[in-house]
């Protein structure tokens, strides 16, 4: 019973509405505007966010990570060639290991500037050698083939580790293990392939310019081929950079110790270096960061697209006043055939609610397929949360609801006398 | 209309009934000493002043009166859409005065049938639609009273037309619609407010010639005219004149 009669006040409103097709159609278009605005904004800023988000905890939000930094050199030097000796030190990472309370693991790594060939083909990686353990501290995981092993390190092994660009890149047509390629001037055996960081999906297609490109060396065949000491010549002089460590990634054992390691590794190293030489990241703190970022991002974009859903709103209240002088005859017949006060504004209402309810139909419709646009178009990542459609439709037969109030009011509070004498 | 000043307007007639009196049983609509004053800026307009009058059942009254006379006032009130300023009105034994706006609503739609100059069908509403409007309001549409509203629209002549718009229909053909709409609700009193008046006389008569039906068949019918031919038809004829009886007849008395 209650069913049927609502059936007929919604069939009763969408004929009264197809009375003036055109104004409702635009109508429903603001909405659609507002509502497709909100999911497609939001679905930006989640993606934006997300992508951060993720990129971060690649870094392991149970890391902290030490990086050794060129120190700002005010000094003007005009000789031919220097040396210059910054960053974390093997003293460094074993004081850390060997001292700081609640740290898993400490992996040093050292970087070295050296082209990576095979055949004809270069590329310049990022060659890091590294420990075993890294690859459980930074979660990797292994494409095909194995990561490093104690003996190999110790062994002064000559094998490496590729990424899979890389690998990608210098064996597209066959498995790189067990093939040689050219690190510098040593070869080394390519043992296995770990998995990007970054999803496949946005891969440079040129490795060569050196995007995400990695190549992994055992830390102790590391330091005995390459040494420390790296040299850059550039023209007219001889940049000799003597760096220790590049990077230490302490592992700390449970989130919540991570504030206090980080704090800890700031104080002693500011005591052991004489320069600011070494940067301190905190993926936690990043992680905290880009949550608060995506926060405001995310109010911004909704404050945005709420107020093109008033302007909706506005749009629909507008339409509805004019319905209502237009319909005053009706209202007068029908108050006369014996209508409530309650009925007019029910049907009244339920006008609106059909408008902005069709609108925002639509809209998620239209809010749905951007992203999916923007996707196609741009390398923007978007991600529709299920509860944004949701709300943006909730929130446009609210907006339905609460604009229609008072045309409906209006129309319902008129003198059954006076609307029954109008033309 | 008039303006009038103070209490010189007590008419010349002397009022049936001072104040509320006990309502025979045949009564349908009882008017004791009503008045509806209009405030237009500073001056009083006296529509209507210390009308009695009882309209009892089975009566067919037509009610005449120049422009100004009150009777679309009196109409106005019969028809529980304005309230009266002074006096007391009883419709189908209700104290139509005490009532709240929703009470007089659901009054309007049980005990009342209007029929207008101009139709007032509901445009998007198809024949048998319009037909039970009241009922919507009633009590909800159930297959009984569209059994109902088919009957009536059989009644007077539009069976076939049940799923017309009004702008698909001739004058006469809506007007037969509005009067099925008006006996939906087997309403004690009808209300016609110059319903022939948009019509050509040989439309007109059928429609009168409805009413006579109607008449005979025990409705209680008011019918709002300024064409004298069409009193002479009516049973009764209240003539109004400065929002006060001026002459009321009776056939039967």
């Amino acid at each position: 019973m209650q069913l049927a009669s609502l059936t007929r006040a919604v069939r009763l409103g969408v004929s009264s509405l197809a009375l003036h097709k055109l104004r409702a159609f635009l109508t429903t278009l603001g909405v659609l505007f507002g509502v497709s605005s909100v999911i497609a904004m939001l679905a930006v800023a989640e993606g934006a966010s997300v992508e951060a988000q993720e990129q971060i905890r690649q870094l392991g939000s149970e890391n902290v990570i030490l990086r050794s930094v060129a120190p700002p050199t005010d000094k003007v030097s005009n000789q031919e060639s220097r040396i210059l000796a910054y960053g974390l030190t093997h003293e460094d990472l074993a004081r850390i290991r060997d001292t700081f309370p609640g740290v898993k693991r400490t992996i040093g790594i050292l970087q070295v500037p050296e082209e990576v060939r095979q055949g004809s083909a270069v590329c310049s990686p990022r060659v890091l050698c590294v420990p075993p353990s890294y690859l459980a501290a930074t979660g990797r995981e292994m494409f095909q083939g194995r990561f490093f092993v104690p003996a190999d390190g110790a062994q002064y092994d000559p094998v490496c580790v590729l990424g899979y660009e890389i690998a990608r890149y210098l064996f597209p047509f066959e498995s790189p293990l067990g093939k040689r390629v050219k690190v510098g001037a040593d070869y080394f055996e390519v043992v296995g392939v770990v998995y990007p960081r970054v999803p496949i999906s946005s891969l440079a297609t040129d490795p060569s310019t050196e995007v995400g490109g990695e190549v992994f060396i055992p830390i102790g065949t590391g330091l005995k081929v390459f040494g420390d000491r790296q040299v850059t010549i550039r023209s007219g002089t001889v940049d000799i950079q003597e760096v220790e460590l590049h990077e230490i990634i302490i592992q700390v054992d449970g989130g919540a110790n991570v504030p206090f390691v980080a704090d800890a590794c700031r104080s002693m190293l500011t005591r052991n270096h004489q320069e600011k030489d070494f940067e301190v990241i905190v993926p936690l703190e990043l992680l905290l960061r880009a949550e608060e970022t995506k926060r405001i991002f995310s109010i911004v974009l909704g404050s945005i697209a709420g107020i093109s859903l008033l302007v909706g709103g506005i749009g629909i209240m507008n339409v509805m006043l004019a319905t209502v002088t237009e319909r005053t005859r009706e209202i007068g017949i029908r108050r006369a055939l014996g209508a409530k006060r309650a009925h007019i504004v029910t049907q009244f209402l339920v006008e609106t609610v059909v408008l902005s309810g069709c609108g925002g139909l639509a809209g998620v419709a239209l809010g749905l397929a951007i992203p999916m646009g923007i996707e196609r178009f741009s390398d923007m990542r978007t991600i529709v949360t299920p509860g944004a459609p949701l709300l943006a439709f909730g929130i446009s037969v609210a907006t339905g609801i609460i604009f229609g109030l008072y045309p409906a009011w209006r129309a319902a509070h008129m003198d059954p006398v006076e609307a029954l004498r109008h033309e | 209309m008039r303006n009038a000043s103070g209490e010189s307007s007590a008419s010349a007639l002397s009022p049936v009934v001072g104040g509320p009196a006990p309502l025979t049983e045949t009564s349908v609509a009882s008017l004791r000493g009503v008045g509806r004053t209009y405030t237009m800026g500073t001056n009083q307009v006296h529509a209507l002043a210390d009308f009695s009058f009882d309209f009892k059942a089975g009566e067919y009254w037509s009610i005449m009166g120049s422009s100004g006379s009150g009777k679309s006032t009196l109409l106005n009130i019969l028809g529980c859409i304005d309230r009266p300023t002074a006096g007391d009105y009883y419709l189908a034994g209700q104290h139509v005065n005490s009532l709240d706006d929703d009470e007089l609503s659901s009054l309007r739609g049980q005990a009342l049938g209007f029929i207008f100059q101009s139709y007032n069908l509901i445009p998007q509403l198809n024949v048998l639609e319009n037909i039970l409007v009241p009922v919507l309001y009633r009590d909800g549409v159930s297959s009984t009273s569209t059994a109902r509203g088919m009957a009536l629209a059989e009644r007077v002549g539009l069976a076939e037309r049940l799923d017309h718009r009004p702008s698909e229909l001739s004058g006469g053909q809506q007007q037969r619609v509005a009067i099925a709409r008006a006996l939906v609700n087997d309403p004690a009193l009808i209300l016609a407010d110059e319903a022939t008046g948009n019509l050509d006389s040989q439309t007109a008569a059928e429609i009168l010639d409805l009413f006579d039906e109607l008449h005979a068949e025990g409705k209680t019918i008011l019918l709002v005219t300024h064409e004298p031919h069409i009193g002479e038809r009516t049973e009764g004829r209240l003539q109004l004149k400065d929002g006060q009886i001026a002459d009321a007849r009776h056939g039967r008395a």
